[in-house]
């Protein structure tokens, strides 16, 4: 399989290329592609670029404008493949049993292994094709945040990633089309005839012979949220692309795809609540929970801060706070933890006293003191190591905190607003190993394949593992262009 | 150092920057950055001047406008950068100089030359001038040695004295230790980062040019203006040599060492020039401060001035038109030194000042 898609980049496509390259005329909604790509991520990239090279005709449709272009992989920094040994852009092996075990560890068991296991053996490949379509990485930097044997870092982020797949776009002739939102599909009997899209004010109806659905979750869809989360999701912040509203997902579903995943399922971390409502990515995210003691808004804590290392914990922190009134919380800190965590991009909101603190934040201040001195009597005597569970503890206080717990005593003091971050979601269609969607009565659709996060609920059915997203974008992919290519050339 | 607008825009940048730690890939500023948690006025002034404005950041930012947090760390840095040369400027009158700098430099290299053409004219009479000279010593009998060397010595070491001023200035703002300034290893490390302009390569793949590709263009034109300036130099060292160690005079044969240095060097001051020229009027001016483009073009002009006639010079110096273009070529390369402090050539000297910091700091990381 992963043999016949290098072949297919390497000996066919320049072929291909040379018969058919500048030969396509500008985008068009009149004339059917070969291949229609929805969406221009990560994993529409994959697929647009592995079918354009094997000679298919291709148009990308995305929602964005140029300047928001690539969906939440404009956000990305790395991405998570297998490899036997270090490269010039990880330190060390990282063998496809171990990827398992990770993936199987923080999805608790909640994924399809079978899948899960093919991904994991077929994202060997995937660094190389990226580079070969002209993906720059950097070399494992200091700043690469534990992950630097598991994980290639893009030089630049995703964002770099992004312009070099859409330079390669250009240079190869598959089709952009900006600004053009897909409204709804039209499928009979688990074919696809044509998608509806709407761009510059018209509706228009385009046909193409394949389709390959990379158009992201829902998670900017706040009503959609609400049936998992209730109006707790309108206090929520949207991390990536406002643009990810699940539309085509939506169309799928309602034209008896397979469902694959929860509809609270998703990737929630806490974030600064003053970050913007969408598109906030990495910088907002809040590292000094763990050193910290976080309250909600009565002044209360709620959860043990110090359970583990702050990488294990982060991503569970957004569901924490999801459930708190008004879903904020306050993560305060005295001077002595600055800057043993990542710095902030907002300034913390900082206070003397903790009962001015607490005036800031606008809590009930003799009860957050009250706070505050019961958790600092409860702390007990122990060696305070940042970068490890050092078994500082609190003794009789529920909940109670296991690891870094030390008095909140020299000021000033430090707080940070918390809020429900969601960075992606797992609802979506349910895909075979070619891709390909499965329909509600088991078959896979004739000529629909799917890929990214619309998909990656077969793989991801909760938790998180950093770079999982870019390996399965990258992975289903290519399988979905190559897959739609071959079948629309036949 | 006064605080301005720009610095506080700085340190808004260099906050989210540190945040985010996406371009540590790039180039020396992020590096630098993440060594520090507060952002003083003294640190955006170091990491402005450390940033070569390859634009790679820029390109590569998931924060650049229209996003709210509007993020453009080569603007923000090439006009801090800008008001790094005014603000240590020395003497602090000429700072004016940087407000319409092409008008100022533009001015003040047409007087040197007219007053140098005049004074040649009017001293040695119009036969001596439009006469042919050959020989050891030809060009003397238009403009004695004596006269040349003393005369472009002083502008020369005024502006070396007023960037020994500025470095002092500079570098105490930015709170560094006097003894990284002297310390072998960094002026080594800094002086290769500058040879081979490590950092304006935006981590290996090169600048942002005209728009998010990439290209070799803008470095490579950089590297023929700059070799091309130290061979010049080279070559007037060699000459100055040959004179006051060997008594042998100007003009020498067309494969001496100073003429071929010069020869090369000044066709790099004329071609790399011309080369930035076209590249600035291409490239995509949001990362750009478009404001001062002024200042680098006049500079650029004066690097092509003073080659072309310094080419013509050795073209003609056997003919009738050798009198004139000494004296416009001496009167141009006047307007250049005087000039020096007080223009573009200000950012070779903070640029290697912030690389001797930063490989301080990296070897001591």
């Amino acid at each position: 399989m992963l043999t016949g898609v290098k072949t297919d980049v390497t000996i066919i496509a320049p072929v291909m290329i040379l018969v058919t390259e500048h030969k396509l005329p500008p985008p068009e909604f009149s004339r059917s592609y070969d291949v229609l790509v929805l969406g221009a991520g990560n994993a529409a990239m994959a697929a647009a670029l592995t079918a354009r090279r094997a000679g298919a005709s291709v148009l990308m449709v995305e929602s964005a404008n140029k300047d928001l272009r690539g969906g939440n992989s404009r956000h990305v920094r790395n991405i998570r493949y297998t490899h036997k040994a270090a490269t010039d852009y990880v330190t060390g092996g990282y063998e496809a049993a171990e990827y398992m075990t990770d993936l199987m560890r923080v999805t608790d068991g909640n994924t399809n292994e079978e899948l899960s296991r093919f991904m994991i053996e077929a994202s060997e490949t995937a660094v190389d094709w990226m580079i070969e379509q002209g993906v720059t990485f950097q070399p494992p930097l200091s700043g690469t945040l534990g992950l630097a044997r598991t994980n290639a870092f893009f030089l630049g982020g995703g964002k770099a990633m992004m312009n070099a797949y859409f330079r390669t776009c250009e240079k190869i002739g598959v089709a952009v089309v900006y600004e053009a939102e897909v409204e709804e599909l039209e499928i009979e009997d688990g074919r696809f005839n044509a998608a509806f899209v709407r761009h510059g004010g018209e509706l228009h109806r385009v046909e193409a012979r394949t389709v390959v659905l990379s158009s992201g979750g829902f998670e900017s869809n706040i009503e959609w949220l609400k049936e998992g989360w209730g109006e707790a999701a309108e206090n929520f912040l949207i991390r990536g692309t406002p643009m990810n509203t699940g539309k085509v997902l939506r169309a799928m579903l309602n034209n008896d795809a397979k469902q694959i995943g929860a509809v609270d399922q998703c990737h929630a971390v806490a974030i600064d609540g003053r970050a913007p409502k969408f598109d906030g990515g990495i910088s907002t995210r809040v590292d000094c929970v763990v050193f910290s003691v976080v309250v909600n808004k009565n002044a209360e804590r709620f959860y043990d801060e110090g359970e583990d290392v702050w990488p294990r914990r982060y991503a569970i922190w957004g569901r924490l706070v999801a459930k708190q009134p008004d879903q904020i919380a306050y993560s305060i800190i005295d001077s002595k933890s600055r800057g043993l965590f990542m710095p902030p991009v907002f300034p913390p909101i900082k206070a003397d006293t903790i009962a001015g603190l607490a005036e800031q934040l606008e809590l009930d201040g003799t009860k957050l003191e009250k706070t505050i001195s019961e958790f600092n009597d409860a702390v007990q005597p122990g060696d305070f190591v940042h970068t490890e569970l050092d078994g500082c503890h609190t003794e009789g206080l529920e909940p109670k905190k296991s690891n870094w717990a030390r008095k909140i005593d020299t000021p000033p003091f430090y707080a940070f607003p918390v809020k429900t971050g969601i960075t992606f979601t797992y609802l979506g269609v349910e895909v075979n190993k070619q891709a390909q969607v499965l329909m509600n009565d088991g078959k896979p659709a004739a000529n629909i394949w799917a890929a990214g996060e619309i998909m990656a609920g077969n793989v991801l059915g909760q938790g998180y593992a950093a770079g999982t997203g870019m390996a399965i974008g990258t992975v289903f992919g290519r399988i979905a262009g190559e897959e739609a290519a071959r079948h629309a050339r036949n | 150092m006064p605080a301005t607008e720009t610095l506080e825009e700085a340190k808004r940048l260099m906050q989210i920057c540190n945040a985010c730690r996406y371009c540590e890939g790039y180039c020396a500023v992020f590096p630098a950055m993440t060594k520090r948690l507060d952002f003083t006025d003294g640190d955006v002034t170091y990491l402005a001047n450390l940033c070569h404005g390859c634009q790679g950041c820029y390109y590569a930012c998931q924060y650049a406008p229209p996003h709210e947090f509007a993020v453009n760390v080569p603007k923000t840095f090439a006009e801090l950068r800008a008001e790094t040369y005014r603000d240590y400027a020395w003497p602090g009158i000429f700072k004016g100089v940087f407000e319409g700098n092409a008008k100022w430099v533009a001015l003040i290299t047409v007087l040197a030359t007219l007053v140098t053409v005049f004074l040649t004219y009017w001293i040695q009479g119009a036969d001596v001038v439009g006469g042919v000279h050959t020989g050891p010593g030809a060009f003397y009998k238009v403009i004695p040695h004596n006269v040349i060397v003393y005369i472009a010595s002083v502008p020369f070491f005024l502006a070396m004295i007023a960037f020994i001023v500025g470095i002092i200035m500079f570098w105490r703002d930015i709170g560094a230790k006097a003894s990284d300034l002297f310390s072998i290893p960094n002026l080594i490390q800094a002086s290769k980062d500058v040879g081979k302009m490590t950092y304006m390569a935006g981590g290996g793949h090169e600048c942002n040019y005209p728009d998010d590709n990439f290209s070799h263009g803008r470095r490579h034109a950089h590297q023929m203006t700059m070799w091309g300036f130290l061979l010049c130099f080279a070559a007037t060292s060699v000459a100055t040599i040959y004179h006051y160690v060997f008594g042998w005079e100007a003009p020498y044969g067309y494969f001496s060492i100073p003429v071929i240095l010069g020869t090369v060097g000044g066709i790099g001051i004329v071609f790399g020039p011309i080369r930035l020229l076209m590249i600035k009027k291409k490239a995509d001016p949001a990362p750009q401060d478009t404001k001062r483009h002024g200042m680098d073009i006049a500079f650029l002009w004066m690097l092509i001035l003073t080659g072309i006639t310094g080419l013509a010079l050795l073209a003609l110096r056997e003919t009738a038109a050798m009198g004139l273009l000494l004296a416009v070529h001496f009167g141009i390369v006047l307007g250049l030194f005087i000039t020096f402090p007080y223009g573009k050539m200000a950012h070779a000297v903070y640029r290697f000042a912030a690389l001797i910091r930063f490989a301080g700091e990296r070897r001591t990381s």
